[in-house]
């Protein structure tokens, strides 16, 4: 059974969708170019997955998390399936193709939940190109049936590359601030979730003031800054075992933690009486690094993938703008030069744009420009929008919107590069400071 | 000593903007401040029976808080007024250590403010020692914008949040 078929990029890009039916043609014939902004969404069917007995909850809750993946990403439209005509009943034989072109899914997924004598699940699905009455995908997992949800967010990043040919982000976890209690005598906890909101699980009690939790690239950890003590310091989470520890020995205040690129590097700033300059400590040498040497406030550091340069916003001219500079403190550039203050900077994981918050008019508002400073475009805005955060395919920021006055607060929303399909991630309670992990092993 | 003469009278000052220790003083005083007929201040109300030495004391009769302009960390006239009367009771309490809590309003992004919160405190902290309150007996901490004293919605919230204050303890975490 193939793996996930190479995909062919040959063609579309310059068309918006390109569906033809070229059956023997060995070419993706439905692929959707996100990169252009307000696409039509991809009208696709989810058919029930298949399974019996205790597998059949199972399945249904598998589909739907697809589906609602899918949906949520604004490239896609799940078919209502009160519209389906062929009912499929085994997932090995080729549907009717002609049953799903007269609903005009251009593309179906079947699949199937098999109980093992081990009684692990063996989750199959099959992605079709329906106007190529060809099979795009297939594949099978073996699993534990508590594991079922993460199974439905592999499958939907299988999906959404084989179509878009951009890596997915389903299979990911955001650790955010979990916010109660009234504004002045707010309570934060450390919080971690699925990217869909699913599996909330409180990291921290709330006694200690928490903030600007960031994951590491490579292992279940958080760097964040905790108040703990009294004394407000950068702090490592293991999230399996719960184990702390603070980041260095630092002769004050450290704040805006984010972890290098090779997970081997915090990079943080220091507050020393009026200025704030930006370090690194490697973890395994606990070696500190100065980088910035200004009386400013120096904030926000933010490697580039490669690990080459840092993007950080500093006052050293008067007010906040973004600067990049070489991973060892030198060719400082600023890149910032619109109308307003630059804040919390970060690094596409992709290394093309540097997103931000930008203070403007009274406003706050979440952009992305180049890392050179060249075409700086605005996502969204409103009274408050803060601190961006990329999904781990670089085509999707989350962020955090406080509405006004004495009841408002923090909420986590996403929105699209383009801009488009701006949506609330769902959480409990008002929530702040997301980060997005990086896809999940 | 603050008196509610200043507080109807020069409605821009600090101790205006410092509304919250009103409350210390009850609603009576309040309603003087509508009416602008004021006994002279809160021992005349017999309101002040604060132990002398202690945080109540320095907080009702020196005023424990400075204010700040938006982004600035500058130190007003008013700011120096007070800070000159915190000095002279530090001076005449020296056993008290002392703590500066730097904090902002929340019209700015959370490590910016961070950052202000601690210029302030250190702003505060510096004039304090010039006026002979020893360096090493002040610690400063800022907590950004996670600590508003007044949480609505316009300008005159906002410039209550935007302050130093001085406390005779350890910092509250």
């Amino acid at each position: 059974m193939p793996i996930i078929r190479k995909i062919m990029m040959c063609i579309a890009f310059s068309l918006i969708l390109a569906v033809t039916s070229m059956i023997n043609f060995a070419m993706a014939v439905v692929e959707i170019d996100i990169t252009k902004g307000n696409i039509e969404p991809l009208p696709i069917a989810i058919a029930d997955f298949l399974g019996s007995g205790k597998q059949r909850g199972i399945a249904d809750d598998i589909g739907r998390v697809i589906s609602s993946n899918l949906k949520n990403s604004g490239i896609f439209k799940p078919i209502d399936k009160d519209a389906f005509i062929q009912k499929i009943k085994d997932s090995n034989i080729v549907p009717r193709f002609e049953d799903w072109r007269v609903i005009n899914a251009q593309a179906l997924v079947t699949g199937r939940i098999v109980r093992e004598n081990d009684g692990r699940l063996k989750v199959e699905y099959r992605l079709w190109d329906v106007f190529g009455a060809d099979e795009m995908a297939s594949q099978q997992f073996f699993t534990t049936p508590r594991n079922w949800r993460r199974i439905a967010h592999i499958i939907s990043d299988a999906i959404y590359k084989r179509l878009t040919g951009e890596k997915g982000y389903f299979d990911s976890r955001i650790v955010y601030v979990d916010e109660t209690g009234p504004k002045n005598k707010r309570v934060k906890r450390l919080a971690i979730m699925d990217q869909d909101g699913a599996n909330r699980k409180i990291l921290t009690r709330g006694s200690d003031l928490v903030l600007t939790p960031r994951f590491s690239p490579s292992r279940q950890e958080i760097t964040y800054m905790s108040f703990e003590g009294g004394q407000p310091r950068v702090y490592l989470l293991q999230i399996e075992t719960g184990q702390r520890e603070i980041v260095g020995n630092f002769p004050g205040m450290t704040f805006s933690p984010r972890f290098s690129p090779d997970g081997q590097k915090v990079i943080m700033s220091l507050q020393i009486d009026g200025n704030a300059n930006i370090y690194t400590m490697d973890l395994r040498s606990r070696k500190t690094t100065r980088l910035t040497n200004t009386a400013a406030i120096d904030t926000g550091p933010s490697y580039s993938p490669d690990g080459n340069r840092i993007v950080f916003e500093s006052d050293r001219g008067g007010r906040q703008q973004l600067y990049v500079m070489s991973a060892n403190g030198t060719n400082t550039q600023r890149i910032s030069f619109g109308n307003g203050r630059y804040s919390t900077p970060v690094w596409s994981p992709r290394g093309d744009l540097v997103a931000f918050t930008k203070q403007s008019g009274g406003k706050f508002l979440i952009g992305v420009m180049r890392p050179d400073g060249s075409k700086e475009r605005i996502l969204t805005e409103g009274f408050h929008n803060e601190g961006p955060t990329w999904a781990p395919n670089g085509r999707v920021l989350m962020f955090f919107r406080e509405t006004r006055g004495e009841d408002g607060g923090p909420r986590l929303f996403s929105i699209d590069l383009t801009g488009y399909h701006e949506r609330l991630v769902p959480t409990e309670s008002y929530a702040s400071d997301p980060a997005w992990s990086p896809l999940l092993d | 000593m603050i008196s509610s003469v200043e507080l109807c009278a020069e409605p821009v000052t600090d101790a205006t903007k410092a509304r919250f220790v009103l409350v210390l003083f009850g609603a009576l005083l309040l309603a003087g401040c509508a009416t602008k007929k004021l006994p002279g201040n809160a021992n005349d109300l017999g309101l002040n029976n604060a132990t002398p030495g202690s945080q109540q004391d320095f907080t009702i009769n020196v005023g424990d808080r400075v204010f700040f302009e938006t982004d600035s960390t500058s130190l007003t006239a008013s700011s120096r007024t007070t800070l000159d009367k915190q000095a002279q009771w530090l001076l005449r309490y020296p056993n008290n250590p002392v703590t500066i809590e730097g904090h902002a309003d929340e019209r700015g992004t959370r490590e910016y403010n961070l950052a202000l919160g601690a210029r302030r405190a250190a702003a505060t902290r510096d004039y304090l020692a010039v006026r002979g309150v020893g360096r090493e007996r002040i610690r400063t901490i800022s907590f950004g914008k996670e600590r508003p004293v007044a949480v609505c919605n316009d300008i005159s919230c906002w410039s209550q949040n935007r302050r130093a204050v001085t406390l005779l303890a350890s910092p509250s975490g």
